[in-house]
């Protein structure tokens, strides 16, 4: 294993393709996320995106906000040689839905909002809504890992170098 | 934010190594050993320590309170003072202008300044309360998951130092890296693959 302040900023575009993958997959291939993770109903992009573009030594960073947001702007980021480092997503299976956001370099979870559960209204409660709380957070810790688990293993194939890239770059040149 | 919160940040670890004896009494050891004092402390600027996830301003971990089905779920607090920087200038400038009448000076030295400033700091320090900052945790011993309700990095690594000084075992955190490593099940071959990976050339 290496040194882990060393992995973490020489790996941290691994996070950031990972989240450009997963919005083109969003976007283009809905279907076989959902043999990924077959609870997943829909998966949407919410109502935040930020974009990094490091090119030529250069920070630009664009930041799209709001509900029903145009994405033109994150795709032609895109085309210039972008990447996605943090989007919000809306996650959803059967009647239940869990919004939050995600950030490429850390894969940290923020802003994480839960399906209802239970109110604690006396001590005896407690454990109940932890055990619940706790079983709504494996989902969505699931989905991520399970995501990144198959975003990785494409990444590390010749797939990636010889389709999926010049897919991603396809997909955004044509929006 | 925690875990009863109705919007929460999570960081995620992977616990490495093993517990000696049994995990919920070690951990309650650890527990009680390196736990906030309940009494506040006048002194240093920030105290750091364990709390009970039911009770976080009166630590109690009495007869595994901490353990909710296979989870053990307790907290971290750091009780930190902060000192508006306005009323640092106030007493500063008061201290100064003491000092100045007392000597029959018009100037005070580098020196002299910079000490009245800590003796101001330290004075000050002793007389603010702290503020109890309260973060969350849900350890699965069995899977050496533990999942950690806030991103700041200051709590983070003040979690990742007490956790190894009150169990003896080392938190990794789980970023794209680590995850790759640890969770996603790659092959050997893979895992070389990861390691010589450079950015895409789309994302260049």
């Amino acid at each position: 294993m290496l040194n882990i302040a060393v992995a973490y900023s020489r790996y941290k575009f691994l996070g950031n393709e990972f989240l450009t993958w997963l919005w083109f997959m969003i976007e283009t291939d809905l279907s076989r996320l959902r043999k990924y993770d077959t609870d997943l109903v829909s998966l949407t992009v919410g109502n935040r995106l930020v974009l990094e573009n490091t090119r030529y030594n250069a920070k630009e960073t664009v930041t799209i906000k709001g509900d029903n947001a145009s994405m033109e702007e994150g795709l032609l980021a895109i085309t210039k040689g972008a990447a996605v480092t943090e989007i919000h997503l809306s996650y959803k299976t059967g009647a239940q839905t869990w919004e939050f956001s995600l950030k490429g370099e850390s894969l940290n979870i923020s802003n994480l909002k839960l399906p209802e559960t239970g109110p604690v209204e006396t001590p005896d409660d407690l454990e109940g809504v932890v055990l619940e709380k706790v079983y709504l957070i494996e989902k969505v810790i699931g989905l991520v890992n399970n995501l990144f688990t198959h975003f990785i293993h494409l990444r590390v194939s010749n797939t990636w170098d010889n389709q999926t890239a010049s897919r991603i770059r396809k997909w955004a040149t044509s929006n | 934010m925690g875990l009863l919160s109705s919007r929460m940040s999570i960081t995620r670890y992977k616990v490495t190594g093993q517990l000696d004896g049994s995990v919920h009494e070690t951990v309650y050891r650890g527990l009680k050993q390196h736990a906030i004092p309940k009494i506040e402390d006048d002194g240093p600027e920030a105290t750091i320590g364990w709390t009970s996830f039911e009770t976080p301003y009166s630590p109690d971990f009495e007869g595994y309170s901490f353990v909710f089905g296979a989870y053990m779920v307790f907290a971290l607090r750091i009780d930190k003072k902060s000192i508006p920087p306005k009323l640092i200038q106030k007493h500063y400038a008061l201290y100064v202008a003491k000092r100045l009448a007392d000597t029959g000076r018009h100037y005070l030295s580098g020196n002299e300044k910079k000490s009245i400033k800590d003796h101001v700091v330290n004075t000050l320090v002793h007389r603010i309360p702290a503020t109890p900052n309260v973060y969350d945790l849900v350890w699965e011993y069995d899977t050496s998951s533990l999942w950690f309700f806030s991103n700041l990095k200051a709590a983070n690594e003040a979690l990742e130092t007490l956790f190894i000084k009150s169990f003896n075992l080392h938190l990794i955190r789980l970023f794209p890296y680590t995850t790759a490593d640890l969770v996603a099940g790659l092959s050997d071959q893979e895992r070389d693959l990861l390691r010589k990976l450079e950015k895409s050339r789309s994302e260049e």
